[in-house]
């Protein structure tokens, strides 16, 4: 099979025989499972951190049965704190008190929007965007979304222009747009915003007083330069009304801890705050959970060998794939961040411009090799031929 | 049949005005599963529509406020959650869905002044707003009093006694004690369970493993004396019985519809049922003359009245053991509501949250044990449970919704995204339920602390002269202050709350929190408390009883 991709006759099959020697069978969902033995090992080393008694001076398990408290307790919101801190390489601090719990990265997205707008509002969302905010953000929301295009000509970057044409579009419609959501490093293009092209939203935002959303929640997955560069720290910069900036935040990617669905909500708005607090009694976080990440998270030691290791560990990953692609001409964005990349099947497609040609391509994948891949028409694209594919998934070390 | 001799009468047709589909998943007439929930139950482009007729209806709404745009500010706009009431409200630039609050009328939601704006106000929804206007009932500020100012014996003798929160911590030492013994191994391995980072970090089905499904089902069955046997396929579990509650009340009725809800009901119900869905609650109020048990007759003329205002009313919500007053339903009562139910064509969500706590004689009977048995009503009822309150572990997060209708299961499994059970905590609820010698001592064990605690407090308040109505669940007893009110109103009985949190230094839950139609009545929860507490509780009530009495 890798006779035939060298002579350039690359037909589907072969190339996604390769994709699935790059990156390992999945079992198709999205998660970064390459740190598992690490949080394994810090376990079993950590007994107490599971059944409760590690933290001194906190409540014991008598209590953590009981604790329900929705402000969330204190030395979890600590250290979530403390940890997003650390992503950000210790550029900005953030404060426990304005952290909100609620269930999982996608709770966390409902409820922002439960907050913000009402039904019948709108959010700009640049694309190609996960495809699940089709759900989170609108399902009992009743909020709709906007896409705004962004397109190959320019990498998928995100533009004041194209945000600002897609707003104005909107007002002549009589839609009232609440805000824009962006997520930063992105899904599924893997890429990092610039600071210049985020001070560009952040302006808008405030310009037109509308809400911003950042959904950070691949901020700690970032493996190769460009550095991360947070919206916190881009008001610390600029003077910004802060009631309209909003972080979403997760342990799902950045500790590939999806099961323990802790969401979190970020605001520097204290009615925000407050609303939002009151719904996390809707998605609270188990207290053993919240105890156990504590004691976690307080394990500096610990968290920052797994932060530079997970960083290590993707990279590599990152590298075997767009290499190996790179060898049979295949084309990746290139990216910096995130567990997948964005990958440019154009040129396989029977049609260019056609969807149901990408479509069938990836029939072609789905019925032959169980991968990973997404086809672009899911993300919200606007132009046919690219495929996300995961790479941080399970494989034999 | 259960052979309890007497007759049920059949009801009469449906109400012709009820809308009837068959959703094809069960005998008898259907329960419509609402759009776009229906949509989302069956993988369609019910989103579509759940978008478009809001959005079309709004962007109407839309243009007519478009005009109001410029309103002068109010400047008065609060900052904190603690703004008591609001002067005049202006128009505001985003289409209000209209929540609302016990005591506040409808509002659109209001744009808030910021310092440093450079545009307009910022404006956030409805909702967030519906927060800023209210202020602070009775029950959140007895809440926040005890947190400032708690008891301690030894610590802080002065401090306020809680009996406002219905959380039990009678039995919380035999939950450590097995936590204790048996979490290492249920956690970290050994033996069966060998610890598997990948089965509790990775994402799992959202609405529960099966394993804990299975778990839950059984401990279900033995709470409720084996009486009925849950099936774990019907069972979707999410984090707490809070979101079970609101889940099921989006799957059921759309926003501007209505649930019929009998008073006095647990405070709460207002932000689960009511606060995101957009729905109502209609009060049903039940009396001391009837010992606060439902009466069809309140049922049937709420629906009447819902219906004249161009409600349609979706559902009936009951509580068995019920909270506040912690009376039980009887089997007559429950064919009588099914039947009921029936002749509207509407919903049941029978919420058996302290199905486990119950003491003394009666006999608890699960709206399952019945459907369990009958065909015909198997689409309408939905039981909500949760081990926060019978295990004493609301810490845990740990709720179900239990259905036989097939669409409802389906749409509620696909909203638990939002809201599922930690894996770890799965994991170990799995060890904990699973040990079923544990759980039968538990149930015994409780239900005796709990009925001893239910005697002495109860006795304790009748030396002051303060009877208690009969009841046999909960937390809690229903006391009868109406003898020490300043007046009979809503004012008097504050004013006596007010005594009692700030000269007694109890907190205790007015009726009116839970939408009592008479005034007088209170709520004492005593399972956080330990027995020798309970004469200096009963002394404290005292000063303030003694003094209520000699003005009266």
């Amino acid at each position: 099979a890798l006779d035939t991709l060298m002579v350039g006759k690359l037909t589907t099959e072969s190339l996604f025989i390769l994709l699935a020697i790059l990156t390992g069978l999945s079992n198709g969902s999205l998660e970064n499972q390459l740190c598992f033995d690490l949080i394994e090992k810090w376990v079993k080393k950590n007994p107490n951190a599971s059944i409760c008694t590690a933290l001194e001076g906190v409540e014991n398990f008598k209590h953590i049965a009981n604790f329900q408290d929705y402000h969330g307790l204190k030395e979890f919101r600590q250290e979530v704190a403390k940890l997003m801190g650390k992503a950000r390489g210790g550029r900005v601090t953030f404060d426990p008190e304005r952290i909100v719990m609620s269930g999982g990265a996608t709770g966390a997205s409902e409820t922002i929007m439960f907050c913000l707008a009402d039904p019948g509002d709108a959010f700009l969302v640049p694309t190609p965007y996960y495809p699940a905010f089709n759900r989170d953000l609108r399902w009992r929301t009743g909020v709709q979304i906007i896409p705004v295009q962004c397109s190959s000509s320019n990498n998928f970057t995100v533009t004041r222009e194209a945000v600002e044409a897609a707003y104005q579009k909107a007002q002549e419609a009589n839609i009232n747009v609440k805000g824009l959501i962006i997520t930063n490093p992105s899904n599924p293009l893997g890429t990092t915003l610039d600071s210049q092209t985020l001070q560009s939203l952040v302006i808008f935002v405030n310009d037109k007083t509308i809400h911003l959303v950042c959904d950070e929640i691949y901020a700690a997955t970032v493996f190769s330069s460009p550095e991360f560069v947070s919206i916190a720290e881009i008001i610390q910069e600029i003077d910004v009304n802060r009631d309209l900036i909003h972080i979403l935040y997760s342990l799902s990617k950045d500790m590939g801890l999806p099961g323990f669905r802790v969401g979190i909500v970020y605001s520097y708005n204290d009615v925000v705050l407050s609303c939002g607090r009151r719904m996390s009694s809707f998605g609270l976080v188990s207290s053993q959970t919240q105890y156990f990440l504590a004691t976690l998270l307080s394990d500096d030691e610990f968290v920052d060998y797994f932060l530079r290791e997970s960083s290590k560990r993707l990279a590599r990953r990152h590298h075997k794939l767009t290499r190996g692609l790179e060898q049979v001409g295949i084309k990746c964005l290139k990216s910096n961040a995130g567990l997948f990349v964005w990958m440019d099947l154009r040129r396989l497609l029977e049609d260019p411009t056609s969807f149901d040609a990408e479509m069938k391509l990836w029939r072609t994948i789905v019925n032959d090799v169980k991968l990973n891949v997404s086809p672009g028409s899911s993300f919200h694209v606007a132009e046919p031929g690219w495929f996300r594919v995961c790479f941080a998934n399970m494989d034999e070390f | 049949m259960t052979g309890t001799g007497f007759s049920r009468l059949r009801s009469p047709e449906p109400d012709p005005d009820t809308k009837q589909t068959t959703s094809g998943a069960g005998g008898g007439t259907a329960m419509r599963v609402i759009v776009p929930l229906q949509g989302v139950a069956q993988g369609r482009g019910g989103l579509v529509l759940g978008s478009v007729i809001p959005c079309a209806l709004f962007y109407f709404l839309q243009f007519y406020l478009k005009r109001h745009r410029n309103e002068p500010k109010d400047p008065n706009s609060p900052a904190s959650e603690k703004a008591t009431g609001s002067p005049t409200q202006s128009p505001s630039q985003s289409a209000g869905q209209l929540t609302e609050l016990p005591g506040l009328p409808r509002s659109l939601s209001r744009p808030l002044l910021s310092p440093r704006t450079a545009g307009g106000p910022v404006s956030l929804s409805g909702r967030a707003n519906s927060i800023l206007k209210c202020s602070d009932s009775p029950y959140d500020i007895g809440l926040i009093r005890v947190e400032e100012d708690p008891y301690d014996e030894l610590g802080n003798p002065d401090g306020v006694i809680q009996l406002g929160l219905a959380e039990n911590k009678l039995s919380l030492d035999l939950v450590k004690d097995w936590l204790a013994e048996n979490a290492r191994e249920a956690i970290l391995g050994g033996g069966r369970r060998e610890l598997n980072v990948n089965a509790i970090a990775t994402y799992r089905p959202f609405d529960g493993l099966m394993d804990l499904k299975v778990a839950v089902a059984g401990f279900m069955s033995q709470v409720m004396e084996k009486a009925v046997s849950f099936k774990p396929s019907q069972l979707v579990l999410t984090a707490g019985a809070t979101p079970a509650i609101e889940m099921l009340s989006f799957c059921l009725a759309d926003a501007g519809n209505a649930f019929l809800v009998p008073t006095p009901y647990y405070p709460n119900f207002d932000r689960d049922v009511k606060w995101r869905t957009g729905i109502e609650i209609i009060h049903v109020p039940c009396r001391s003359a009837d010992n606060f048990n439902i009466s069809i007759t309140a049922l049937d003329r709420a629906f009447s009245q819902a219906k004249k205002r161009g409600l349609k009313v979706r559902g009936i919500i009951t509580s068995n053991p019920s909270n506040p007053v912690g009376n039980l339903m009887n089997r007559e009562t429950i064919y009588s509501l099914l039947d009921f139910a029936r002749e509207k064509n509407i919903h049941i969500i029978s919420n058996e949250i302290f199905a486990g706590s119950t003491h003394g004689n009666e006999e608890f009977v699960s709206m399952a044990e019945i459907i369990e048995s009958e065909d015909i009503d198997r689409d309408r009822v939905h039981i909500v449970y949760g081990l926060s309150n019978d295990l004493s572990s609301p810490g845990f997060r740990v709720g179900a919704i239990y259905s036989l209708n097939e669409n409802v299961l389906a749409a509620a499994r696909k909203l638990t995204r939002f809201s599922s059970i930690s894996a770890p905590t799965q994991q170990l609820l799995i060890s904990m339920l699973s040990d079923t010698e544990f759980v039968k001592r538990f149930i015994e064990i409780n239900r005796e602390r709990l009925g001893r605690m239910y005697v002495r407090f109860v006795a304790g308040l009748q030396e002051l002269g303060i009877e208690c109505t009969k009841s046999n669940g909960g937390f809690y007893c229903w006391a009868d202050m109406r003898g020490f009110i300043p007046s009979y109103s809503e004012k008097g009985e504050l004013e006596l709350w007010n005594k009692l949190l700030n000269a007694a230094k109890v907190n205790v839950t007015p009726g009116s929190c839970c939408h009592c139609i008479e005034p007088g009545w209170f709520r004492f929860c005593f399972t956080t408390l330990k027995e020798k507490d309970i004469p200096v509780v009963i002394e404290r009530i005292r000063t303030v009883v003694e003094t209520c009495k000699s003005l009266g």
